[in-house]
């Protein structure tokens, strides 16, 4: 069979211009126009980033080699990362001892009524459009600056996160067991202890975990708004272009952040077995 | 607890209750141990109950101070006045949203470059896979402000750094998502495409990426929105966006702008959610049915 042979069988493949095509074509060009458009009003020009590139070179290379001057300066930073990995660990375990009645009430399935179950399903997605950095900025109103406030920032947005994932976690569960404590004239509290919690537990522990390591990041930057951790030292080293001590700051954050990662999903796999994650 | 008589010389329950016996003496181990770290960390966060109770009001009057105007008049009776500065804002917004684009749209190029290089099955060298993936791994576990900070020295401040640290954190985020797709694509195709003499790059545009490309798409838009959230706090460090307007006024204290800011930017995040949720279910619904 030739070329023209096939072209004649199946003359739908070889259409110049089909449908779709119009249509994919048009909405590329519209997302290409909106992109260009943007450069334009981000105020983006090859001097700028001509200008810019030349500058992070400059300073790259003005962070080697990382050092942190003294060791009483080393200690610092080290009390400082001990206070943000202390922040991320009791916040997202205040967080998730919160989230846990709270999150019984946002399940389709176990909450009291709709109305109940509306309103905390909103008050998550709230709680969850404020930024960590926010929060922090409001606490810092309450309790004044330092790692108190950051902890509280992390609990709050954290709330929001672990209500969602609780509550769709809870969601999923499988009804029968419910139906069987119901059937042995369980009310609809010993449903929930004895049906929903021991199917529940070992997903909620393991997004514990997830977010035991990202709040470890989170923690990082909370400081840059002045609550507490190695990111309030981080920023000061930045503005005073101590390059330096920036890059071996950011080394301990990487560091410290593979460790706790690689522990969290020890811990995981130890708990819940390599099959769920 | 008196054991029945029937079940005393029973073997399986002696080894039934040394068992509950040894699970519970872990969980009240575990359960001592996570109390222990606790207190250790609220020591090290200088957590402060005392303190907190004393304040907790501060909190409440806080969050309800933000819905009243400087007249004292409850901001939702005049709107005009509660939302006086909505034009400059909404242009904020948008010059947020344009922010989050840009840096989605760069750094998902990026890491569309990138995970081939990533992926087993694409790259035979693993020292290059290797390279790959610590680069990409370190520039998504850099939080994006940090970059923000350093870009602003660099490119004065302004949305080009703001952009900029989006596009380098998205560009780690998505390069290893895509990765694992790459890696998970039918390797039947590749080998088709190889079998009548295709080099690298035509075996990538033709057998990988119209497998992979409603995938790619779908975990952009995700994080498009992730990044619209992003690029709202960047403005905290000078980096363009509402933030910059939203920490000036907290800092402040013009508790109305406050809850005018945060209602808007709450808006604009679930708008933006709605919208991609859509496009991603319609995405995903083409998958399926193809």
């Amino acid at each position: 069979m030739n070329a023209l042979a096939i072209r004649n069988k199946f003359p739908q493949y070889f259409k110049k211009i089909t449908r779709h095509g119009v249509v994919t074509i048009s909405v590329a060009f519209f997302f290409l126009v909106l992109f260009a458009v943007s450069l334009v009003k981000l105020e983006f020009s090859v001097l700028r980033l001509f200008n810019g590139f030349t500058g992070l070179l400059d300073v790259v290379r003005l962070m080697f080699p990382p050092s942190a001057d003294s060791w009483s300066t080393f200690y610092t930073y080290l009390k400082a990362m001990g206070e943000t990995v202390a922040i991320a660990f009791l916040g997202t375990l205040l967080a998730a001892i919160i989230a846990l009645p709270l999150s019984v009430l946002a399940a389709r399935n176990t909450t009291i009524n709709r109305i109940v179950h509306f309103l905390a399903r909103r008050s998550f997605d709230t709680i969850r459009g404020v930024d960590i950095l926010i929060w922090a900025l409001i606490w810092i109103n309450v309790v004044g600056l330092g790692p108190f406030a950051g902890l509280l920032a992390i609990v709050c947005a954290d709330i929001g996160s672990f209500g969602k994932l609780f509550s769709e976690a809870i969601e999923a569960a499988d009804r029968k067991p419910v139906d069987g404590i119901a059937s042995t004239g369980g009310n609809s509290l010993h449903q929930i202890r004895f049906a929903i919690i021991p199917q529940v537990l070992p997903v909620f522990l393991s997004q514990v975990l997830y977010y035991f390591e990202s709040n470890t990041r989170s923690a990082t930057i909370i400081g840059i708004v002045g609550a507490g951790g190695i990111g309030l030292i981080l920023s000061e080293q930045i503005r005073i272009l101590e390059f330096q001590n920036v890059s071996f700051i950011i080394l301990m954050i990487l560091l410290v952040v593979s460790v706790i990662d690689w522990l969290c999903s020890k811990i995981r796999f130890s708990i819940i077995g390599k099959n769920l994650h | 607890m008196t054991t029945p008589l029937f079940l005393a010389n029973n073997p399986l329950l002696g080894a039934y209750q040394l068992a509950t016996q040894q699970r519970r003496w872990q969980l009240v181990m575990g359960v001592v141990m996570v109390v222990l770290l606790s207190l250790l960390a609220a020591w090290g966060a200088e957590v402060d109950l005392f303190k907190f109770y004393e304040n907790i009001g501060n909190f409440t009057s806080y969050i309800g101070r933000i819905f009243y105007l400087d007249s004292g008049l409850a901001a939702i009776r005049d709107p005009f006045e509660w939302f006086w500065g909505l034009d400059k804002w909404l242009w904020l917004l948008l010059e947020t949203l344009m922010m989050a684009y840009v840096g989605t749209v760069l750094g998902a190029l990026g890491a569309v470059l990138l995970c081939f290089m990533a992926s087993k099955n694409m790259t035979r060298s693993a020292y290059l896979v290797f390279v790959t993936r610590r680069f990409m791994e370190f520039s998504r576990t850099v939080p994006e402000i940090v970059f923000a900070l350093i870009f602003v020295f660099a490119f004065g401040l302004g949305p080009v750094a703001g952009v900029l640290a989006i596009a380098i954190h998205t560009m780690g985020a998505l390069g290893k998502l895509f990765a694992e797709v790459v890696e998970n694509v039918d390797m039947k195709p590749v080998q088709g495409v190889i079998a009548t003499g295709g080099n690298w790059l035509e075996k990538i545009r033709f057998a990988v990426i119209p497998q992979v490309l409603s995938n790619f798409a779908s975990y952009s838009l995700l994080r498009f929105e992730i990044n619209v959230r992003g690029a709202a706090v960047l403005g905290f460090v000078g980096a363009g966006g509402i933030g910059e307007t939203l920490i000036s006024a907290i800092r402040k204290f013009y508790y109305s702008d406050v809850s005018a800011l945060l209602i808007l930017i709450i808006l604009t995040v679930m708008i933006i959610d709605g919208l991609t949720e859509k496009l991603r279910h319609s995405l995903i619904g083409t998958e399926v049915y193809k």
